[in-house]
Parts: structure tokens; sequence; C-alpha cells
């Protein structure tokens, strides 16, 4: 009998705690929500949720790898909600780690459980989620009726076979940003700087009068390579779209860029690339002058280089021959939008993040939350917007951030492997080991992309 | 009813049903369904014989995972069983002043979360010279490095993050061994004279030796799946050159990092052979499958 009281007690208590349990983990769930809420700037992480009055909500999930954007797509839907009354949204933003997000995605959509109504996946990874079964809508249908103003290269490349799946942010197309002080302190006029030659010169003019290091050499990102390889005409792959990044134009491009390091102006910088976290504090102490970066930096400078406010002048970038007619600027990087095929609200996600995404106020909004430029080129002349002084970003640079734009705008090439699905596997083994190989260990450039060559093409075999 | 639950014969069956249970659910099973996967193309849904495993043999990047873990295995192996063992000697014997404090200070790194340990070590050998490495560095007069991008101190800071965090719970594994040696065997040995050097090499360390091939075991298996140190300190699954990619980092990369979920199973299952094959090469040697003597 005594066991029998003790039995009964012991199962008691055991229910008791699991209850306990699941209590205070839904408590603790729903303070971290408001908490988000209660600071969700620009700089919140984590997981964001919009307050929306009404019934009839849809409430949306949505994953983001930039924290950034959690702040726009929740502008964004406010003023649809304030237009649409009867198709009411409310979002639910969680911000990861790029690559956690990507995995993330791409294991629930393996698997078929798990994956949000809506996610931002980044231009490098996008072919990945292209092979196979595709699990995104298709979304040609919500973007007809934009069409017309968006530059199509932007919609290709989130494209595959007629289709598109992605809705792009921004043009991202690449310039360049000098430290204007740095620079004038050392008497170098960036004005003056037209091709890389000139951009060369300077450097080692710069680095003899204050020993500092004038621009980076990229390890973990291609933004100036690809800038280069662009204008010379070259790609990653050859005309049939097979595997080629032993080139010569790609050489050629490597060996260049070799040639610059090695004058001891260009030198790689922490982090690999002028967009990291390591390589902030590097240009916002003037130790690095210059970024070939695409546009959307500008939001970087504004947030994590707050000490070069009204230093920085934005320029095109250098070409390698000024008569040819050669690509002034190439589109960089890139966020495409996608709504999950098998979400149970796919079609209205799809309808409000064109919206959110393409309609003439969010292309504005783009510049005036993000400071990217817009894939709607009709807002880059509004000069009323891109000059407007009450904005962050033309506050921030010494002269007018569409200035450049305006200049290479009609001249913007692209890369044909953006959309290949080798691209996720080529930019991976570029940014691990080609570029380590040539700029940090000194490895005859010939060799490191023979090297890498038949590392890739083991992996395609 | 009765008589089922109270014979003789059944009961020991009941008892370990529960493990053997588990055993199916959680390690039959999905290992079973990882050799099959292994000769599929998950992603296009269809068989591909051995294909996975021929691109492996001709795949350099695995060849140097596998390389990069064997070495972090033997270097773990090599600081991780000497030192805990003289360590936990010490800290049993007499003359110890303050043995427990002691013991607890050398547990507690175990204690934390490796993705936080990880991402110290990893702001701590930063490349910027303001990090703490450099910092001692300059302090020594030596210019600073690019700790995490070299193969030779990187390997140095994963070996590091390992002593520091496991030292402590290899020194708790031998103080038990050490511990259940009767003290009768030191004495008569103190009495013939023999030193202390020759009490630890002719008594402690024969009789701690089942505890020394167990450490041996799950140090071998934990050297060889090393994932989370790597994936912390270079923040992420890539790090420059693949100089910190393990056998498990590799199949982190194709199975999710990539979707070739097959070829990934593949690298799991050679994994799983390989440590089972180390292991059983160690253990035969070691003499843990003879017959104990009577």
């Amino acid at each position: 009998m005594k066991k029998k009281v003790l039995a009964t007690l012991l199962s008691v208590a055991m229910a008791a705690t699991l209850l306990v349990g699941c209590g205070s983990s839904s408590d603790t769930a729903s303070e971290s929500g408001e908490a988000a809420t209660e600071s969700a700037g620009p700089g919140a992480a984590g997981t964001t949720e919009m307050e929306v009055e009404g019934d009839d909500v849809t409430t949306l999930n949505v994953w983001t790898f930039i924290e950034l954007h959690q702040q726009f797509y929740t502008d964004m839907a406010e003023k649809w909600n304030a237009e649409n009354p009867d198709k009411k949204v409310k979002l639910v933003l969680s911000n990861m780690a790029y690559d956690d997000m990507h995995n993330k995605l791409s294991l629930s959509l393996e698997s078929g459980e798990g994956a949000p109504d809506i996610v931002d996946i980044e231009l490098g990874k996008f072919p990945a989620f292209m092979t196979g079964e595709i699990g995104l809508r298709d979304l040609t249908d919500v973007i007809d009726p934009y069409r017309e103003n968006i530059v199509q290269s932007r919609l290709d490349i989130y494209g595959k076979d007629g289709k598109e799946y992605g809705l792009p942010t921004h043009v991202g197309a690449t310039v360049a940003f000098y430290n204007t002080e740095a620079l004038e302190a050392a008497g170098v006029d960036y004005t003056t700087i037209k091709t890389w030659d000139d951009f060369k010169a300077a450097g080692v003019k710069y680095y003899e009068a204050t020993g500092k290091t004038f621009a980076c050499v990229e390890t973990t990102a291609q933004w100036m390579i690809n800038l280069m390889l662009a204008q010379k005409g070259g790609d990653y792959l050859d005309a049939d779209g097979n595997l080629a990044v032993n080139n010569d134009t790609m050489v050629e491009v490597l060996q260049y860029i070799k040639e610059m390091q090695d004058t001891g102006a260009f030198a790689t910088v922490p982090g690999g690339q002028p967009d990291n976290e390591e390589a902030y504090p590097n240009y916002n102490s003037g130790d690095y002058a210059v970024q070939i970066m695409p546009f959307w930096q500008t939001s970087r400078f504004t947030n994590y280089m707050t000490d070069l406010k009204g230093k920085v002048a934005i320029a095109a970038p250098p070409v390698f021959d000024t008569t040819d007619g050669e690509y002034q600027s190439i589109g960089g990087g890139g966020t495409g939008t996608a709504i999950i095929a098998s979400s149970p609200n796919a079609d209205l996600a799809a309808e409000v993040m064109a919206y959110i995404k393409l309609s003439e106020t969010a292309n504005e909004e783009v510049w005036n939350v993000l400071g990217f430029d817009p894939v709607n080129t009709a807002v880059w002349s509004d000069t009323a917007l891109t000059e407007n002084a009450d904005n962050q970003f033309v506050q921030y640079f010494v002269n007018p951030p569409f200035e450049a734009l305006n200049e290479i705008k009609d001249n913007i090439g692209t890369l044909n492997f953006y959309t290949d699905e080798k691209a996720p596997s080529i930019n991976n083994e570029f940014c691990n080991v080609t570029l380590n190989n040539i700029f940090e260990n000194g490895m005859d450039v010939k060799e490191a992309l023979d090297e890498s060559q038949a590392t890739l093409e083991n992996e395609f075999q | 009813m009765k008589k089922f639950f109270y014979s003789q014969k059944i009961a020991p069956y009941v008892f370990v049903l529960p493990f053997v249970l588990t055993v199916l659910l959680f390690w039959i099973a999905p290992i079973s369904n990882g050799v099959l996967l292994s000769f599929q193309d998950v992603l296009k849904d269809q068989w591909v014989g051995t294909k996975n495993y021929t691109r492996l043999l001709s795949d350099k990047i695995f060849l140097k995972a596998i390389l990069n873990s064997l070495k972090y295995m033997i270097g773990t192996l090599v600081l991780l069983i000497p030192f805990p063992m003289l360590f936990a000697s010490l800290l049993n014997s007499k003359l110890m002043v303050k043995a427990n404090f002691f013991k607890s200070v050398y547990f507690l790194p175990a204690l934390t979360s490796v993705v936080v340990v990880g991402t110290i070590f990893r702001l701590m050998f930063g490349e910027a010279s303001a990090s703490f490495a450099n910092q001692v560095m300059e302090a020594l007069g030596q210019s600073p490095i690019k700790w995490l991008k070299g193969v030779g101190t990187s390997y140095i800071i994963l070996l590091l993050i390992a002593c520091w965090r496991w030292t402590g719970v290899n020194i708790l594994y031998f103080l038990a061994g050490l511990q259940s040696i009767p003290t009768e065997l030191y004495e008569a040995a103190s009495i013939d004279g023999a030193s202390k050097w020759q009490q630890f090499k002719n008594i402690s360390m024969p009789l701690v030796k089942p505890t020394t091939v167990y450490v041996l075991t799950i140090s071998i298996y934990a050297g060889l799946s090393m994932f989370l140190e790597s994936y912390m300190i270079f923040k992420g699954n890539n790090s420059p050159n693949n100089i910190g990619l393990t056998i498990v980092g590799y199949l982190y990369r194709q199975g999710i990092e990539k979707r070739a979920m097959g070829y990934a199973c593949a690298v799991g299952i050679v994994l799983l052979l390989s440590v089972m094959i180390v292991n059983l090469v160690q253990l035969k040697l070691t003499g843990t499958f003879d017959k104990e003597e009577k």
C-alpha cells in the first residue's frame, strides 16, 4: 500500500514538472518576443514580430540574413496593410547568420518541414535552390504589374527556364568609395583616377606618403575581381557553360591584382574583404583608404564606419581602357526574396512581397531606409529623393551618392556564372582556397587556378 | 502472466529491452538508412551504385579532411592521456594540498559551452594587432601573426582548446582508476624501497590500464569526429585553404551546404568504418579482447 502511494506521488510530481517545463518555456518565448518588438531597430537581431490590429490577419514567417532588412520589410508591410485592409498581413521576421539561414532553408526544403513562408536568399546561394525539384514559387505573375520599371537583368539572375523565383532588392552596381580626408593628406586626388593603372599608381603614391594600405586585395569575396573580369569580357565558365576557372582572362585579372599587392600599397585585410565585421574597424580608423564595393556598402558605412562621416566620396570605379567601351560597373551581390511553394499562404505572400520589394514606394524606401540603389532606375534620377538633405546617406557622403551611379547607369554588366548552378561551389572554392593561395600564401596564379579547376572538376563529375 | 514475469529465463531480456530498443531505433535504423542513402543521389532521387564512393577516392578535399582529423586526433592523444594521468596521480598523492580545490578548477572548463569557448578563442587569436594573442606577441617583441590563417598556428589553437577543455575530464577518469588501487600495494612497494617514480610506473600505470584503454577509445572517437571547435574558431564551416576542415565538417558541407546528402552519407560511412578500424586495432593491441586471467 505504501508503495502504491509513493508511486502515485512520484507520478504526480513527474507530471507536474513536465507541465511546469511547458509553462515556463512558453512564458520565456512570449517575453523574448515582446522584448524583440520593443527594440526592433535596424540593429536588433533575432525575431521581430509586427503588431497588427484586427482579426482577419494572415501571419507570414520571414527569414532574413541581414538584420537591416527587417525594419524595411516591417515598414513596407504596414503600408500594404493600410492600402489593403482586406488582406492584412503580420510579418514574423527571424534573422539568422548567413550560412545558418541558407543551411536551415535547404534542410527544411529537403525534409518538407519547418520552412518559412518568405525567405531572403543570397545571390551566391540562389542557384543551389534551382537544382532538382524547385521548392520555390514561380513569381512571374506577381512581378508582371511592376515589370516595366525594373532592371530586367536583376530579375534574370533569380530565374530559371523562363520562370522567375526571386524578387531583387537592388542593382548593386560596383563603385569606388574613397576616404577623401586620408587621400588629400597624401596628395592624391581621387577624381583623376580613371583607369586601373591610375588606381595602382595612386595607391603607390599614397603608400609612399603615408605607409598605410591604399586598398585591400580580397580573399573572401570577389567584388573587385568580378568587376575586372567583366570589364575584360571574362567569366568563370567557357562559352558553353563549362567550368573554366583557369582561363586566360582570369589569370590576367588575378595577375594584375597580384602585381598591385606586390607594390605594398595593396594588402589583405582582416576578414578578407571590406564587408566584414573584422574589416570595418580597419577602414573606420583610416588604415585602409579605398573600397571597391557594390553600392549597398553605403549602409555598412553609416552603420559600422561612423567615424568616416563626411569623409567618403563615391565615384565610378576604374576601368582598364577608357576608350574601348568596356563595362563601367557590374551588379554585385544581391538578395532574392523567394516564396516557399508549399506554404499555405504562398499566393498572398507573393503578392505582398512583390509590393514590398518592387512597387514604386518600395523602391523609394529601398534608398531612403537601406541606402541601396533600387532596381527601379526611375528613382535614380529623382533628385528630390536622391539629394534629400534629410537623408542619412546624403549627409554621410561627401558627394551626392547617385552622381556616380548615373554616370555608369547604362553600362552595368554581369557575369554568366551568377545564374549557373556551379556558382555556389565555385565561390566557395575561390573564397577558401584559390584567393588564399594566391594572396596569402604567394602561390603562382596559374598554378592556384589549375589546382582549383581540378578540385571543382572532381566535384562536378 | 505471473509465470512469465517471474521466469528467470525471460527476466534478463526484459531488463535489457529498453537498451536494445534504443539501439535499434536511434543507432541501427539511422545507420542502415545512411548506408542505403550512400548509394543514392538524394536530390535526383535515383540509385547511383558506388559512384559516391569512387568520387570519394579521387576527392582531394576529403583526403585533406581525413588528414586534418587524424592530425588532430593524434595531437589530442599525445597531450590528453599522459598529462592528465600524471596530474591525477599528483592529485591522488597524500602530499597534495587542497586537492579538491584543484580537482574542481581543472574540471570547470568542461562545463562551458564549446560555442562560447570557440568564440572567445577566435577573438583572442584574431588577426588584428589589437587581439589578445598579438598583444602578447608584441610584448614579447614579435610581430603580429595571422593565427587562424596558418596551418601550424590554427592546429595549436585547436589543441589548446582541446587541452583546456578536456584535461579536467580525463583527470577525473584517471583519479577514479587510481583510487580503486589498494593502498597496501604502495605501502609494500615503499617498504621494498621503491621510489615514487617506480611506484607510478610499476603499480599505478599497469593498474589503471582499463581506464587508459577507455579514455583512449573515446579520445580516438572524439578526435576523429571533432567538428564544433573548428566550426566556432573559423566562424563557420569554411576555413582558409580548408586548414580547419574535418571529416564531419566535410560531411556537413556536402550534405547540408551543398545538398548532396547521398555523398555526405558515404563520407559518414567512411568515418564510421575508420573509427571502428582504428579502435578495433587499438583494443586488440592493448589486449582488451584477451580473456581475463584467472
